[in-house]
């Protein structure tokens, strides 16, 4: 397998783009993308998407995307894993570029959300859950978090307020970025008082949705010259894992096995550790996740992730600082898009391109994307060389 | 609308079927013919006795569509006393706080009401907080 760099970023805005179609946000993002990377086209397309078929009537988005970015003839598909289907996509086009099937790959991840109904909208998100023993109950996917959420304050003996400075940073950090959904800073006290969507989540433990693209061009790292304005960013670890789809399932319901197995696996192939981890763009669609995605991928102990929080560690200029872009909590959560977005971050990161949120020297970043609630869990780690 | 995907799922909702591992003996719920506790085939019915405790739970605030108009309700994580944990609404609950390790006693209820123009109901396992006799 060759080595396989990341050549070229590209990001819309989190927004209502009430002007703009599924098709206009992944056109936006792959001519940024493309642009950036001094390239005009690509050999094969992946697109990052959970629910085209719900909220847009639209299938088949390979083809669509790969006809209005003006890819012609280029082999183009959709890959879907809830909201992990942007790092899957991902993987997707690192395994045909280091495979050698092709030569070059956009990936994109892409969502359109704000055209359809709230209700409408958690219907459809619970569509990453099992229909018939979890969703047909009732439950939402805010829901299913919120019972892991409850069960590991009981086990714990944390309280909602110990979550907080998970949403603090992820709103102090998208400040500083202009892709961001939300530019307003939180307190403590606006995240005890926010108003609940199911106990003992609120709204302020919970990632916001809109509408954005991000796309990635894939190139063989040998095609890819580092220079003094911009480091060459390879990819230095991916890994794929699967866990039961519903959270009754699992053996125990409190660990991410997903992510401890595919944060091992990753930090083998690029030969690191945690504590040689930079920054960590993890999956924060809810606060209890960023507690237990720190403990699967070794950066707490079992049942004090909250800690890491607590302590100003995640925070830039702390021990490994997390979201620094804002995270799905503000940078925002176009679900089929945001494991790209958590990419092009890192990347902006490994580029030195973050302004007052960059973190010092960094040389390593991992991303982690996950669909469902902990079902499919994708991570990735990023190297300048 | 989607009738036999509810049909399939009758002798689960109404009666709690589930299956048994002929190899390591675990309960299992839903069936899924692979056991996942050993990897064995596991198709022996096995019929749950509808007592369990709760493992976690949720009040809804936001429902998805479909539910909107009886939110806010309770969702639970109901280990059953065979061992399997299973998702499903708590009911009859009154004045009384869910706890964590609560009993409950399964109970069939309608579950949502698809589809109204052609009214078809969905009924199902519900749980209900396992009466304790008066003093
Ligand atoms: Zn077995």
């Amino acid at each position: 397998m060759r080595q396989v760099a990341i050549a070229g970023i590209g990001q819309t805005s989190v927004d209502e783009h009430w002007e703009k179609a599924i098709r206009d946000l992944a056109v936006d993002a792959i001519l940024a993308a493309l642009m950036d990377a001094g390239r005009q086209s690509a050999e094969a397309l992946f697109v990052g998407n959970m629910m085209s078929g719900i909220i847009d009537h639209q299938n088949n988005l390979g083809a669509l995307i790969a006809d209005w970015a003006g890819l012609r003839s280029a082999e183009a598909v959709k890959i879907e894993a809830a909201c992990g289907s942007g790092a899957a996509a991902l993987r997707a086009g690192l395994i045909a570029v280091a495979s050698g099937e092709v030569d070059s790959a956009l990936v994109v991840g892409v969502e359109k959300m704000t055209d359809q109904s709230g209700h409408d909208i958690t219907a459809a998100l619970a569509t990453a859950a099992d229909a018939d023993w979890e969703v047909d109950h009732g439950v939402s996917f805010v829901g299913l978090n919120a019972m892991i959420m409850r069960r590991y304050m009981h086990e714990y003996g944390w309280k909602h307020a110990d979550f907080a400075p998970f949403s603090i940073n992820a709103h102090a950090n998208a400040l500083h970025n202009p892709f961001a959904r939300l530019h307003q800073a939180i307190t403590v006290e606006d995240f005890e008082k926010a108003p609940m969507i199911a106990t003992p989540i609120n709204l302020l433990d919970a990632s916001p949705t809109g509408d954005g693209a991000a796309a990635v061009l894939l190139l063989p790292a040998e095609k890819v010259m580092s220079n003094n304005q911009r480091p060459r960013t390879i990819i230095a670890g991916s890994a794929s894992v699967t866990d039961t789809i519903s959270v009754h399932s699992r053996r125990d319901p409190l660990f991410l096995t997903a992510a401890y197995e595919s944060a091992k696996k990753a930090y083998a192939q690029a030969g690191v550790e945690p504590k040689d981890i930079d920054l960590f763009e993890l999956h924060d669609a809810f606060s209890i996740m960023s507690a237990l995605s720190l403990e699967a991928c070794g950066f707490a102990e079992r049942g004090q992730g909250p800690r890491l929080g607590l302590d100003g560690e995640t925070a830039i200029g702390g021990r490994i600082p997390c979201v620094t872009r804002g995270g799905l909590k503000a940078r925002g959560h176009p679900v089929g898009a945001t494991g790209i977005y958590q990419i092009v971050e890192v990347v902006q990161q490994l580029r030195g391109e973050c302004g007052p949120t960059q973190v010092e020297g960094a040389r390593i970043g991992m991303a982690q994307n996950i669909g469902g609630a902990g079902a499919t869990i994708v991570t990735h780690i990023i190297a300048a060389d | 609308m989607e009738i036999p995907r509810h049909w399939r799922l009758k002798q689960q909702r109404y009666s709690l079927v589930g299956e048994t591992c002929p190899h390591c003996e675990a309960k299992i719920f839903p069936p899924r013919d692979v056991c996942p506790t050993c990897g064995g085939e596991a198709k022996t019915q096995y019929t749950f006795s509808g007592k369990g405790e709760v493992f976690s739970y949720t009040t809804i605030y936001e429902a998805p569509s479909g539910y909107d108009e009886t939110a806010p309700y309770t969702v639970a994580l109901v280990k059953l006393e065979e061992g399997p944990i299973i998702t499903a609404q708590l009911t009859d609950l009154g004045d009384q706080p869910v706890e964590i390790g609560m009993p409950v006693e399964m109970v069939t209820r309608k579950l949502r009401s698809e589809n109204e123009d052609r009214g078809i109901l969905i009924y199902g396992y519900k749980f209900r907080p396992v009466l304790s006799r008066a003093a």
